[in-house]
């Protein structure tokens, strides 16, 4: 059956080849279903936002300094997980010994488990009658439940798994040969490390600690079960606004408009550079 | 101490095993020619140190690199050997510089001395304007220079290649032959090449080493193995027919039916017998008067057109391959099934003992 194609469609097609760019309605409607499913309530958010009051309610709630903290113990956990979770990548995907495949497991249990969870069992290690925080407390005085330190570790401990897991698979899916010929060229083991397989999955390392950073900055179950709520010291943003909604709905709702302006800015800003070939990769 | 190199070793993987016993001095450029799975790339990571060894040693310059008997063992980061690999592993995220550079760096230079190093054999191989580029952006025939110069920059003892020419397209092969020559005769060290290309092996080396099924069955002089073929393999690479048989006086018996009347050939018992596709001449009929003492019927089975010239694929006593003009095809009348008398001189056809194979006497490691 004939039908009309304009100058453009027929430009379009020529250069770029390839037929109609139309979707099929079978996959057209649950697609756009999906993308209102994702966009509506973030269109609520800033449809009821208090835009006239925002400064002064802002200003007024404690959104400042849980924003700092939100963005200081996000960032340390981030920088703990790659400097620990990297390693721990590359033992994964490049050595073998027994047990490997439990470890691995155990490695990426905190992807699956419940934060809240977390929480309790890290509560149960580290709390001050923990079998490992008695310790501290006994030879250290280090007790750290209730304290920014514990923020971060709830973050890093629910975190670091996406790093580790996106690191692994860019380890595995490189070439191994190029690590040979570095070998073969007179590099250590270390070197190899350093100046071949390291650049080499640069763009997932980037993709895996942005991932990780947006996981702890949103991370909520683990760090009110593990650091409480303390306005200053443990009161992250997520939990700020978790707190607001009871008693002042509109700082929420700003709250949570900060929370995901400070995403969406991290998330334009690194995804063409690095994002999209990372997450290929 | 002996200089260059020296191996004597087996090398077990899964079900198949390479068991040679190899010789290079300093400045010689061996080829190893084999087809594919007879254990040339298994030779070369050996001697890399990329496999380990499971039985004999392997010598650089009279130091163990590796002995299976003591355990020696010399990481491949520490062998004074540079490797070019078959699809050259240049590094895509560094700059052919520092490509170049990653060796003398690795092994220890610091950053200044390395590039200097390195912008040294950039001028050398004629590379120097593309010092800035990514390996992305190279032909292979330039990728194939820097993969060279890479392995040269860090000052190596023994050089290898696995396949230098195969990634390169037919017309630059030939332009890059050349001059990989050029750039191998100037190495000082022992330098192995491993190929499956007879020509290429003819080009660069300055003797051959012919490996099959993980074993040496021939060596010697390029001109030496082109000319008496030890294996069927080799027969066929370098072009030739090739006849096993048994010699008595001046007629040999060949195993596959027919016979030979070579005089004078100096040989007893077991023999091989090449001949020339090119040298056996085709008659309609039984000639009559003819200076060829070897004289048999055959049967035309197929007829291939090579680039100037037709080859006959001929079922007789015995069965051979004939090159003949496409003029003389059609002046003959030759086509599949058709009846023809073929003569060979005497002088043509070369008659020599076969060359027992060389293997390593390496005892079996203790299991």
């Amino acid at each position: 059956m004939p039908s009309t194609l304009s100058p453009q469609e027929r430009a379009r097609r020529a250069t770029t080849g390839g037929g109609s760019r139309s979707a099929p309605l079978p996959l057209l409607l649950p697609a756009l279903v999906g993308i209102l499913f994702l966009v509506v309530p973030l269109a609520g958010l800033a449809i009821r936002a208090p835009w006239g009051d925002a400064w002064t309610i802002l200003h007024g709630s404690a959104a400042g300094e849980a924003l700092r903290l939100s963005l200081w113990t996000s960032t340390t956990a981030t920088a703990i997980s790659l400097a620990v979770g990297v390693p721990m990548a590359w033992v994964l995907a490049r050595t073998e010994f027994p047990g490997l495949r439990v470890v691995r497991a155990l490695v990426t249990l905190p992807l699956v488990l419940p934060p809240v969870v977390g929480g309790v069992a890290l509560l149960l290690a580290f709390g001050r009658t923990g079998f490992v925080g008695q310790l501290l407390d006994q030879w250290f005085g280090i007790t750290l439940p209730f304290t920014s330190a514990a923020v971060v570790i709830a973050q890093t401990f629910v975190a670091m798994p996406f790093l580790v897991v996106t690191v692994e698979g860019a380890l595995r899916s490189a070439d191994r040969g190029l690590d040979e010929a570095a070998a073969a060229l007179g590099a250590s083991r270390m070197t190899v490390f350093r100046r071949v397989t390291m650049p080499l999955i640069g763009p997932s390392l980037v993709a895996g600690a942005v991932l990780c950073w947006a996981r702890a900055l949103g991370e909520f179950g683990a760090t009110i079960t593990f650091a409480g709520s303390f306005p200053g010291r443990t009161q992250t943003l997520p939990i700020a606004v978790y707190y607001a909604l009871e008693t002042e709905p509109d700082a929420a709702i700003l709250l949570s408009l900060v929370l995901l302006l400070v995403s969406v800015a991290v998330l334009v800003a690194l995804r063409d550079r690095w994002l999209r070939g990372g997450v290929a990769a | 101490m002996t200089a260059g190199l020296a191996v004597r070793a087996r090398v077990a993987r899964g079900g198949f095993t390479l068991d040679v016993d190899l010789v290079a001095a300093p400045g010689e450029v061996v080829a190893v020619l084999g087809p594919n799975g007879s254990g040339k790339s298994t030779l070369l990571r050996a001697l890399a140190g990329l496999t380990p060894i499971s039985g004999g040693q392997v010598l650089l310059d009279g130091a163990v690199l590796d002995d299976a008997g003591t355990g020696t063992f010399v990481e491949a980061a520490d062998r004074p050997v540079g490797l070019v690999f078959q699809n050259y592993r240049l590094f895509p995220h560094l700059s052919v510089r520092d490509n170049v550079a990653f060796s003398p760096r690795a092994r220890g230079m610091s950053r200044s001395d390395a590039r200097t190093t390195a912008d040294r054999w950039l001028a050398r191989l004629g590379l120097t304007e593309l010092s800035g580029r990514r390996p992305g952006d190279l032909s292979g025939g330039q990728a194939q220079r820097v993969a060279l110069g890479r392995a040269l920059a860090g000052d190596p003892a023994l050089l290898l290649l696995d396949e230098p020419l195969s990634a390169l397209d037919a017309r630059t092969r030939l332009d890059v032959q050349s001059e990989l020559k050029r750039h191998l005769s100037s190495f000082d060290g022992p330098c192995l090449v491993v190929t499956h290309d007879p020509v290429e092996a003819l080009v660069l080396a300055d003797r051959l080493v012919v490996l099959e099924h993980g074993r040496i069955v021939q060596e010697g002089s390029p001109a030496d193995v082109a000319r008496r073929p030890a294996t069927e393999y080799v027969a066929k690479l370098v072009g030739l027919n090739l006849y096993t048989g048994t010699a008595d006086g001046d007629q040999v018996t060949l195993d596959a039916g027919g016979t030979f009347v070579v005089p004078d050939h100096g040989q007893h018992g077991a023999v091989l017998v090449a001949l020339r596709p090119s040298a056996v001449i085709v008659s309609p009929h039984r000639p009559d008067v003819s200076s060829a003492r070897n004289t048999w019927p055959a049967t035309i089975e197929g007829l291939t057109l090579l680039t100037d010239r037709v080859r006959l694929d001929l079922h007789g006593e015995p069965s051979v391959l004939v090159d003949v003009t496409p003029a003389a095809v059609a002046d003959l009348g030759l086509r599949p099934g058709g009846q023809v008398w073929l003569s060979a001189k005497a002088t043509e056809l070369e008659v020599y003992g076969p060359s027992a194979p060389r293997t390593a006497v390496v005892p079996d490691p203790v299991p």
